[in-house]
């Protein structure tokens, strides 16, 4: 795994007068409801360790009040801890100056809001621009790409409306556009889409994971959906009462929930249509290069598989079984593999949903091919596996 | 002793009160006397803006001065019955022989609002970021609101006697509460959302206020500074005791006469002027801030 870009460690909010008094409380065992009922306080976060990847969507969810928000305003340092680390690469964003802080603010990160927070004064453009401007980049340059940025979520021709002629959701669009136009590599969005309504809400989401696809950003999401951070999250983790529950894929979430909290958030979701094939699919376990019958019996004898994949120069080219290669072998020890696939035309994309891949799972006697866009295959999809997805559905 | 304390108020004795005054009365006139002439050499650049200002309107044709207040009407609310509303209260001035006084009048309400403006705002500014500041200032401007003018008159005419610029500081000691008190409302009431979208982009304190903060309290801002005109002008009557020329002195003449009529047409024209400047500033704060109605709803 590569170096994760943001690390979070050992990091402590709690709201009240005198939070530090706190902490041993805390360290301690009490819960979130006694620290509240003994002294005051509020516990906003607690010991929370993360890694987040570069370029990838990593979805922050919990119910109201476990802490979401407070999380996610650390990472700009909109919050101050009581106690903990961020790092970003190597600098560590609690040990900023403020001249630093208002640098890396600028350069670094960019953040989209649930209530929008857009100026009222400033039109369209300008609000779009308003990172740029507090940068100091020119009149003409800020407002450049200001409308390149309105032109990308589609919001061409609002140039010179204010803020309160706007629809909600063309108001988070302009947003959005502002929080991409300082072109910052990380993109905190708190309950960014919660405010819409639902027809809204997803077209939105599949906006953002179109521009994704373009944009290769880091983007922390909170939302309280899970049908939102099935959709988005590359990874999820899950905050009750300002502990983080569990991390993990979508898939891990929903196969393995770690406890009942988070049972509950995944009850009632239909997995065969909220995972895809990517999300709980295999390494390929037999990849075989040679195009002689021997080897590649030779192969699977070692591996202890009944089946392979034969891959000559790195593209896919089809399904080979053990019972089929022997009988081969036997007839005519020259005979080419070529001749002896089952079936190559069988294979699933890694983006199609389980429940669309049922009827060729159950049809094929062996694990289908996960192959990408380029036909190289990454995965393979087990008859088992898939029947698990579905079979947990109670 | 016969009196007790449960029957009469322990009050301090006759004597000693006596000595209190002497003493205080005597240290603040030592003062005076040493420092009056700094003090009025510190007043002096305000007095010749008084001065320049108040020629400036004499010497203007009378319909020259209209015109420019017209203009400023009708730039600040662009509607054409303020204008004649405007001119149909200037005319009037005019007509019944007031316009000399009026612009008197005008030249101290003027410099009095511009110097209320140049030390509210920034005081304003100073309560809203810190809560020490705004925990020391209020008192003052309670003090400053309910003592009766009459009271702090006594030690700015012994410090600098009798004219315009006691004047001018009477009236500006009165005036300057409200744009005080709603620059601080206005600028702590702005949207928190707006503001910490502000900061997350990296905008700093200044960028924050002159960006964000000052243009959202606007209206509020405006609120004041029309307040501030209005009491000002309630001012006027109270600022020709120590000397100030204009609508008030008439006025104070026929309280002592028992002059009905010219007390009472001096009035009105105070009134006048008042409704004047009311509606231009109103009309003004209306105008800029039509774009930001209705954004709190999102
Ligand atoms: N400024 C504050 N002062 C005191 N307590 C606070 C403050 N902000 C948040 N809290 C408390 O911290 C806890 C976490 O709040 P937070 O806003 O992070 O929740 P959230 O997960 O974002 O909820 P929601 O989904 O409702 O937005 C809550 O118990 C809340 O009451
Ligand atoms: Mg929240």
């Amino acid at each position: 795994m590569p170096d994760p870009l943001i690390k979070v460690e050992g990091l402590y909010k709690i709201y009240g007068p005198s939070p530090k008094e706190v902490l041993p409380l805390i360290h301690a065992g009490s819960s979130k409801a006694d620290i509240l009922a003994e002294t005051g306080h509020t516990v906003g976060l607690k010991d929370i360790h993360l890694e987040i990847e570069k370029g990838k969507i990593f979805v922050i969810m919990g119910l109201s009040g476990s802490g979401k928000s407070t999380l996610i305003r650390h990472f700009n340092r909109l919050i101050e801890p009581t106690a903990g680390h961020i790092y970003i690469e190597d600098t560590d964003v609690m040990k900023l100056s403020d001249r630093e802080l208002e640098d890396y603010r600028r350069n670094k990160m960019s953040m989209v809001f649930q209530r929008f927070g857009l100026m009222p004064h400033r039109t369209v453009l300008r609000n779009v621009g308003y990172g740029l401007s507090v940068q100091g980049v020119s009149r003409e340059k800020q407002d450049q790409e200001a409308q390149r940025w309105l032109d990308a979520v589609g919001l061409t021709g609002y140039e010179n409306h204010f803020p309160a002629q706007l629809s909600g959701g063309e108001q988070q669009r302009v947003g959005l556009a502002r929080a991409l136009a300082t072109n910052a590599e990380i993109l905190l969005m708190d309950e960014a889409f919660s405010a819409l309504d639902p027809l809204i809400r997803t077209e939105m989401r599949d906006q953002l994971i179109e521009l994704q696809k373009k944009l290769h950003k880091t983007i922390i999401f909170i939302t309280h959906d899970l049908d939102e951070a099935l959709h988005l999250g590359d990874k999820i983790a899950i905050l009750k009462d300002g502990e983080l529950i569990q991390v993990g894929t979508p898939a891990q979430i929903l196969l393995n929930p770690v406890d009942d909290y988070v049972e509950a958030f995944v009850r009632g979701v239909n997995r065969g249509r909220a995972l895809t094939v990517e999300a709980v699919m295999r390494d390929p376990r037999l990849q075989i290069t040679s195009d002689d019958v021997d080897s590649a019996l030779d192969q699977m004898r070692k591996a202890k598989a009944t089946f392979g994949y034969y891959v000559p120069n790195g593209t896919y080219a089809g399904v080979v079984a053990q019972l089929d290669l022997v009988e081969v072998a036997r007839e005519d020890g020259q005979a080419s593999l070529f001749d002896h696939m089952i079936d190559p035309s069988v294979s699933v994309t890694p983006d199609t949903r389980i429940c669309a891949t049922l009827a060729e799972t159950v049809a094929a006697d062996f694990p289908l091919p996960v192959l990408d866009e380029d036909g190289v295959l990454i995965g393979e999809l087990p008859r088992e596996v898939v029947f698990e997805v579905l079979n947990e559905e109670a | 002793m016969a009196n007790s304390w449960l029957t009469e108020f322990p009050a301090l004795s006759r004597e000693a009160l006596r000595d209190i005054k002497i003493t205080s009365d005597a240290a603040y006139r030592t003062f005076t006397r040493n420092y009056g002439d700094i003090v009025d050499a510190a007043f002096d650049p305000l007095l010749r803006l008084l001065i320049w200002f108040e020629n400036l309107l004499l010497i203007a044709p009378w319909w020259v001065v209209i015109l420019v207040i017209l203009g400023l009407a009708y730039a600040a609310g662009r509607s054409i019955p303020l204008c004649i509303g405007v001119l149909t209260g200037l005319l009037l001035i005019g007509f019944f022989g007031m316009w000399e006084d009026a612009m008197k009048t005008l030249s101290i309400i003027g410099v009095s609002t511009l110097v209320s403006i140049v030390l509210g705002i920034p005081t304003g500014i100073l309560m809203a970021r810190s809560d020490r500041a705004q925990s020391i200032v209020t008192p003052v401007l309670d003090v400053m609101q309910t003592m009766p003018a009459f009271v702090y008159l006594i030690p700015v005419v012994m410090l600098l006697g009798i004219g315009r610029v006691p004047g001018l500081l009477a009236v500006v000691i009165y005036a300057i509460p409200p744009v005080i008190r709603l620059t601080n409302l206005g600028i702590r009431l702005v949207d928190k959302d707006v503001l910490e979208a502000a900061t997350s982009y990296g905008a700093n304190r200044s960028q924050r206020l002159w960006g964000v903060q000052i243009p959202l309290a606007m209206p509020t801002i405006m609120a004041g500074i029309n307040q501030t005109i209005m009491m000002a002008l309630a001012m006027v009557v109270i600022a020709a005791m120590i000397g100030v020329d204009g609508l008030g002195r008439p006025v104070l003449q026929s309280i002592q006469n028992q002059y009905f009529t010219q007390g009472m047409l001096n009035g009105l024209a105070i009134v006048a002027l008042a409704i004047v400047f009311d509606r231009i500033s109103q009309a003004y704060a209306r105008r800029s801030q039509t774009h930001m109605s209705g954004i709190k709803s999102a």
